[in-house]
């Protein structure tokens, strides 16, 4: 039952990943991308990853694919339903893609992967702002450093006259 | 949990079945067409709530069943079945230079999110169909689904009034979801859970222990979480993003029959979800204002039920008695008044925890 629902879960965010690639209407690629998103999110749930799933679904879907519709839509050809992309770099991304396939499958077969725990945590989220305020303050705090210099940086450059 | 319960009942019920996979699916679809027709009945009451209640605010008497024969029944009980009934059998349009696809997957998209939100909210100790261990953390990130949707339906009408509705409830949604965050963020470091019955449950003990009067800056955040709310679901004095005098309906101008009673329905399902995770968050959610007595489980259903009809009622108390605002006012208030105080509620509670707590 559970490996029903997981080979649906994935193929439907592999297939969705595809049309995101390969179809050639910007809009339907970003609305396809929502449900890769949502497949991802579903995944994390598996693997009892669900504070991660929920941080999937606030950033990604709420944030950032808004983001991307948005930059969509601002763009001065809004007015008609027509948006295409095309590929320009097709040769340079197809190296770069596999490239990154074989870098990615040698760590995935080198890494010592836990095994598969078979009890549920109780709670996740308690353990994660634990760890994150004691072992990984620091990379904790660099993040949120380079995050404030972001934000002062967008309202530096969107301000009139600079 | 109910999923787990219906399962178990079901198990007990049938001991010589082999294959229990069956059983997970029926007790994953009971909850679900459980949800749904409540979502359709509750949607009912208060589009004769807001009929009602609007009337009367106005000075009117509202619908009515008049002379002989049944009208609109008595008191005008009928009504929303009527609405509703007109809604299904309107012609369906969908304009020849939208985009058709778009189009027609936005209301359920819209639906979905708030549908899907309905799994993490709890009605008493144990009806709830998923207790999460992130409850509130889910339902807020399942409320981003609703932003998409929107922009997609005011775009893919491909109409002015629709795109600019759209565009005016994408931002305002994301902008309002930060105030409403923060004062959330406040409740959960009181309870010091995600978890929605643990937030409940940390309320014990009478209307003392609720968490909107665990310290004098707890009514600011319920109050900055309400009026946020409001906002992100699209209430007036928030509702630019179909403000009928400058947008005609704002994104669904374009919509019509079943697909536009998917966006009303959404709707009231929203101020549905809003009003159960303020509830929960600072007025005690299921738990009984009086300690020790009246706290049956099922007078937990009817505390949680009273409880959100009230914010209900305050919403459209609210809906039809205050002007809209204008755009400007409108992110002055979210990010030069809201913020501030969210970040300061936050220091406050912090530091008055380790003081008092």
């Amino acid at each position: 039952m559970a490996d029903l629902v997981f080979w649906f879960i994935a193929i439907f965010t592999i297939a969705s990943a595809l049309v995101v690639v390969l179809n050639n209407q910007l809009l339907y690629s970003a609305v396809a991308l929502l449900f890769t998103l949502f497949g991802v999110a579903a995944l994390y749930i598996f693997l009892w990853a669900d504070f991660i799933a929920g941080v999937q679904l606030i950033v990604y879907i709420g944030g950032i694919l808004v983001l991307i519709i948005f930059g969509i839509m601002l763009t001065n050809r809004i007015s008609s339903v027509r948006l295409s992309q095309t590929n320009v770099q097709q040769g340079i991304g197809g190296v770069v893609s596999i490239w990154l396939l074989i870098l990615l499958s040698l760590i995935i077969s080198k890494t010592p992967w836990l095994e598969k725990q078979s009890f549920e945590p109780v709670s996740t989220v308690h353990d994660i702002g634990i760890l994150l305020l004691t072992k990984y303050l620091l990379p904790f705090e660099a993040v949120s450093l380079l995050l404030l210099g972001a934000l002062i940086g967008a309202a530096v450059l969107s301000r009139e006259g600079t | 949990m109910t999923v787990d319960f219906l399962f178990d009942s079901l198990v007990s019920l049938f001991p010589s079945w082999e294959n229990t996979d069956p059983f997970l699916v029926i007790s994953m679809l009971i909850p679900l067409v459980a949800t749904f027709g409540f979502i359709t009945v509750y949607a009912l009451v208060v589009i004769y709530a807001e009929l009602k209640v609007s009337s009367f605010i106005q000075d009117k008497v509202g619908p009515m069943g008049q002379g002989v024969g049944l009208h609109a029944g008595k008191w005008g009980l009928l009504q929303p079945i009527a609405d509703a009934l007109k809604l299904l059998s309107k012609e369906d349009i969908i304009p020849s230079s939208a985009n058709k696809l778009l189009f027609i997957l936005a209301p359920f998209m819209i639906f979905v999110g708030a549908f899907i939100s309905f799994i993490a909210l709890p009605f008493n100790g144990s009806i709830i169909v998923s207790d999460l261990n992130i409850g509130i953390f889910y339902i807020l990130g399942v409320g981003s689904l609703a932003v998409i949707a929107l922009i997609l339906a005011g775009w893919s009408s491909n109409n002015k009034w629709s795109l600019y509705g759209g565009m005016r409830s994408a931002a305002q949604i994301i902008s309002y979801e930060i105030p409403a965050g923060l004062s959330l963020i406040v409740v959960i470091m009181l309870a010091g859970s995600l978890n929605m019955q643990e937030i409940i449950i940390y309320q014990q003990g009478g209307i003392s222990n609720w968490i909107i009067f665990d310290n004098p800056f707890m009514p600011i955040a319920f109050v900055v979480y309400f009026i946020s709310a409001l906002a992100e679901t699209n209430r007036t004095p928030f509702d630019l993003p179909e403000s009928e005098s400058e947008l005609v309906a704002g994104f669904v101008t374009e919509y019509s029959g079943m697909r536009y009673a998917f966006f009303f329905l959404s709707e009231y399902a929203n101020m549905f979800v809003v009003s159960v995770v303020a509830v929960t968050g600072f007025l005690g959610g299921w738990q009984s204002p009086f300690s020790g007595s009246l706290d049956s489980p099922l007078m937990g259903v009817f505390w949680m039920l009273s409880k959100t009809a009230f914010l209900i009622f305050i919403m459209i108390w609210i809906r039809w008695t205050v002007p809209r605002l204008r755009v400007d006012q409108l992110m002055h208030l979210c990010w030069k008044v809201f913020l501030p105080i969210g970040l300061f509620n936050i220091f406050a509670v912090a530091i008055w925890t380790v003081l008092f707590g």
